[in-house]
């Protein structure tokens, strides 16, 4: 039997799911068209900026969390992931790497980078060794980084970064926002990843089952340690973004993103139990979250009630997805 | 009190396009049993969820219960009436006790009675009494062996008063002994005037407990035969239309060995066993479930450590330290587990293709061309005749035959030279069965050497060169098949 010689047409997989995608540009789109009716100066530059400013760091906590959720797992110390990191970077560059000018901020961004990979290699190796449910792993390690940083900075928080921050947390590109930039980047490699590389080839058969997946060859542990890895130092950037926009770090900032971040997951059709998730769909969802959320704040609306909203639409999505699953 | 059970007559069914269907006829005797036999998608399932009220006929059907004629049957019509089905996956709750499970019934039907732990276990153990079973009503249902929970889906319907009574595949993963107690139950009941409409894919089974079997094919009644006088070649001509052999395997040319064992152990499983392995060679590896034959298989495929004795690859050791390191010398081993270790059931065809061979299709290093992989895929299907509409659908959605040909592929796709194929046939149609074969032994007859578990004598006995019998994890006889009868292996096999 003959190996196969050519390639045929690789027609463009949009991200794999057609369907979840444009159920996600539709959403979108509606949303948009919504507000830009109802709330006045939604369709002006001063909001779209300040969306674009907003999204980036549930954006990037959401595609931390999307990763684990394919592999069939969860990672509830995202939150607090960004937050060790953002702490390592904010420690160096006021302190060991004070000195260094110009070079200390970069430094200490990869340091703090480093940090939060570290922090989910670490989950990945006790899910992949002792076998132990990611969302026990992950919820010690939750507590275990909130406790630390908690003892370390003693409650309060570390203020006043160098220039250099100024540039990611308020800079623009090409009239962007850099924490855009920076997410979409950081998307557009996860898609990459997911879509054409072994490891996200196998992360998909693994999520959807684990020893098959083994049988068939693949070293599901080391799968699973990249898992987590990537998943905190997608954190971990998240923690270098909330550090610049805010121009200081504290335990506990945006610990109420982590219960979206996985709402997000599975409005962007990511599967509960696995196998099933895409970084397109999720882009999308994620910014029909951010217009509602601006758009109603626009409208003189609570905050609370966008995040009521929310909810309502998950459930409504959710609702509206079930005859097309049972299909399928 | 006429002797019929219950007879349909003029059923079809439609669904969307295809007429599944095709004005059969149906007929049960009181006491007999009976097998429902024809491959996969000829519309045995359709004709049980019909007569069990699920699904609604197409007008013009006739339900005959003794002097009685319904134009229709409804789900709880079927349960006064004493009609239950038993499907494969037993519907069992694995977190109660066998005697919860049995009562289970009367907590639906009655939902205002206070729950009492003491009375489930008296009517439990009352119907256990009254059928001479072997069970512990006491015990949780997850802790039992399947052959145990079979029992207590018995139970449960004969509980809830059971005269007809379907049973799904019942023996698919049961032992030899497990099988035969089985069916001694299956003639109990019958004894005791209850119907047992059998569904199984093992024809001598069939033939050895049933008074009848009716035959279906593509929708339509072939027509029900008594078993007396029936072979097993015959009703597999009937079931599929087709002429199959049914002879041994001529021993074909043999090349230079390529797998050696030399006295491998692992405790607890197997114990001293040694053969060498040739290319071109169909080597059959059989003996009771339980008696070594997958653990030995895990073992050459680096899945499990052995504890003593040696491997050689080419003449060279082999030690292998996972089953990444056995594809690396290229030997594949095909699960006997479809469901839950060949394949990954839910992802894509095409993604179950290529999960073998992924370095082989990242080109350059870091990209994994999705245009490879379509190929890859288009390939083995053209390859190995798979039925497949859309490769982009989860493997999930194709037949059994058709899985095992993806999950053939996947492994085929290594190159292996010494590829271990696990009970290959399980779930899988009689025609298609045949099928499979023809591909293990097109693959011999290009030099792959191949080793063929299986406790099928038949299988066995048409299709390897020569088959080593284990008996509690050790090499009880070397057998040549075309040096003996199917009979005599069967007898061996079942010692």
């Amino acid at each position: 039997m003959n190996k196969p010689l050519n390639t045929p047409r690789a027609g463009l997989r949009l991200g794999g799911d057609t369907r979840e995608v444009l159920v996600m540009a539709a959403l979108l789109v509606a949303s948009i068209a919504l507000f830009s009716f109802a709330a006045p100066g939604f369709l002006g530059a001063a909001n779209f900026n300040s969306m674009a400013m907003q999204l980036p760091e549930l954006g990037l906590l959401s595609l931390a969390m999307l990763v684990p959720i394919i592999s069939g797992g969860l990672n509830l110390s995202v939150t607090f992931t960004a937050n060790i990191a953002g702490l390592a970077t904010a420690w160096l560059v006021q302190g060991v790497l004070g000195d260094l000018g110009l070079a200390s901020a970069p430094l200490a961004i990869i340091a703090g980078l480093g940090v939060g990979a570290a922090a989910g290699c670490l989950i990945g190796v006790i899910v992949a060794y002792v076998g132990a449910h990611p969302i026990l792993v992950s919820l010690g390690a939750m507590i275990f980084l909130q406790g630390l940083g908690e003892f370390l900075t003693r409650g309060g928080g570390l203020s006043g970064m160098p220039e250099a921050f100024q540039v990611i947390g308020a800079g623009h590109f090409l009239g962007v926002p850099m924490p855009m930039w920076i997410f979409l980047g950081a998307a557009a490699v996860l898609f990459y990843i997911m879509h054409f590389t072994r490891t996200g080839f196998s992360i998909y058969m693994l999520g959807s089952n684990a020893r098959a997946t083994e049988y068939s060859g693949i070293n599901v542990k080391r799968v699973l340690i990249v898992v987590y890895t990537l998943s905190g130092l997608l954190a971990g950037l998240a923690g270098m973004v909330m550090l610049a926009r805010f121009n200081s770090v504290r335990v506990g900032h945006g610990e109420s993103y982590l219960l979206i971040t996985v709402l997000a997951c599975f409005l962007a059709g990511a599967n509960p139990f696995g196998g099933f998730g895409r970084v397109l769909p999720l882009v999308l969802g994620l910014m029909s979250l951010q217009v509602i959320a601006s758009g109603m704040n626009l409208m003189g609306a609570s905050q609370h009630l966008a995040t009521a909203v929310w909810g309502g639409f998950l459930i409504i999505v959710m609702a509206l997805r079930m005859p097309f699953l049972k299909q399928s | 009190m006429s002797d019929i059970a219950i007879r349909a007559r003029h059923v079809s069914k439609v669904f969307g396009q295809s007429r599944v269907l095709d004005d059969v006829e149906f007929e049960l005797r009181r006491g007999e049993v009976l097998c429902l036999a024809g491959e996969n998608g000829c519309g045995k399932s359709t004709l049980i969820k019909i007569i069990n009220g699920v699904y609604t006929p197409e007008p013009g059907v006739e339900f005959t219960f003794g002097d009685e004629t319904l134009s229709a049957i409804s789900p709880l019509e079927a349960r006064s009436r004493g009609i239950h089905v038993i499907w494969q996956d037993l519907a069992l709750f694995p977190h109660l006790t066998v005697a919860e499970n049995i009562v289970f019934d009367d907590y639906v039907a009655r939902p205002w009675r206070p729950l009492s732990a003491r009375r489930a276990l008296d009517e439990a153990r009352a119907i256990i009494a009254r059928f001479g079973l072997d069970l512990d009503p006491a015990a949780r249902v997850e802790e039992l062996s399947i052959a145990h929970r079979q029992l207590v889906a018995i139970c449960r319907v004969l509980r809830a008063g059971a005269s007809i009574i379907f049973m799904d595949e019942p023996t698919a993963s049961l032992t030899y002994k497990e099988v035969q107690s089985l069916l001694d139950i299956t003639r109990s009941l019958a004894a005791q005037g209850i119907s047992i409409v059998l569904v199984s894919h093992r024809l001598a089974e069939v033939l050895d407990v049933c008074q009848r079997v009716t035959v279906l094919r593509n929708g339509r009644l072939v027509g029900t035969y008594p078993t007396e006088g029936m072979t097993q070649a015959r009703l597999s001509t009937l079931m599929t239309g087709l002429e199959l052999e049914h002879t041994p395997r001529a021993s074909a040319w043999k090349g230079a060995p390529v797998l050696e064992l030399q006295d491998l152990s692992r405790e607890g499983e197997f114990e001293n066993v040694s053969f060498t392995l040739h290319r071109g060679e169909i080597l059959g590896l059989t003996g009771l479930l339980g008696a070594g034959r997958s653990e030995l298989a895990h073992a050459i495929f680096g899945m499990t450590r052995p504890t003593g004795g040696q491997m050689f690859k080419d003449g060279k050791p082999l030690k292998l330290r996972s089953n990444r390191d056995a594809v690396r010398h290229q030997i594949a081993y095909l699960s006997e587990d479809r469901l839950n270790l060949g394949l990954v059931q839910n992802q894509s065809i095409e993604m179950n293709s290529a999960v073998t061979v992924l370095p082989a299709l990242e080109k350059p290093r870091g990209f994994l061309s999705p245009g490879r992989i379509k190929a890859l895929t288009a390939h083995w299907i053209q390859e190995l005749k798979t039925k497949v509409s859309d490769p982009t659908l989860a493997v999930s959605s194709l037949s059994g035959g058709n899985q095992q040909r993806v999950a053939l592929a996947k492994w085929l796709a290594t190159e292996p030279d010494v590829l271990i194929l696990d009970c290959p046939t399980i779930g899988v149609d009689v025609g298609a069965k045949a099928g499979i074969f023809e591909i293990i032994r097109e693959l011999a007859d290009q030099g792959m050497a191949i080793i063929l578990i299986s406790d099928e004598a038949g299988e066995i006995w048409m299709n390897t060169d020569r088959a080593l019998v284990l008996r509690e994890g050790r090499v009880a006889c070397e057998i040549i098949p075309a040096e003996t009868t199917e009979e005599a292996l069967e007898a061996v096999i079942n010692a």
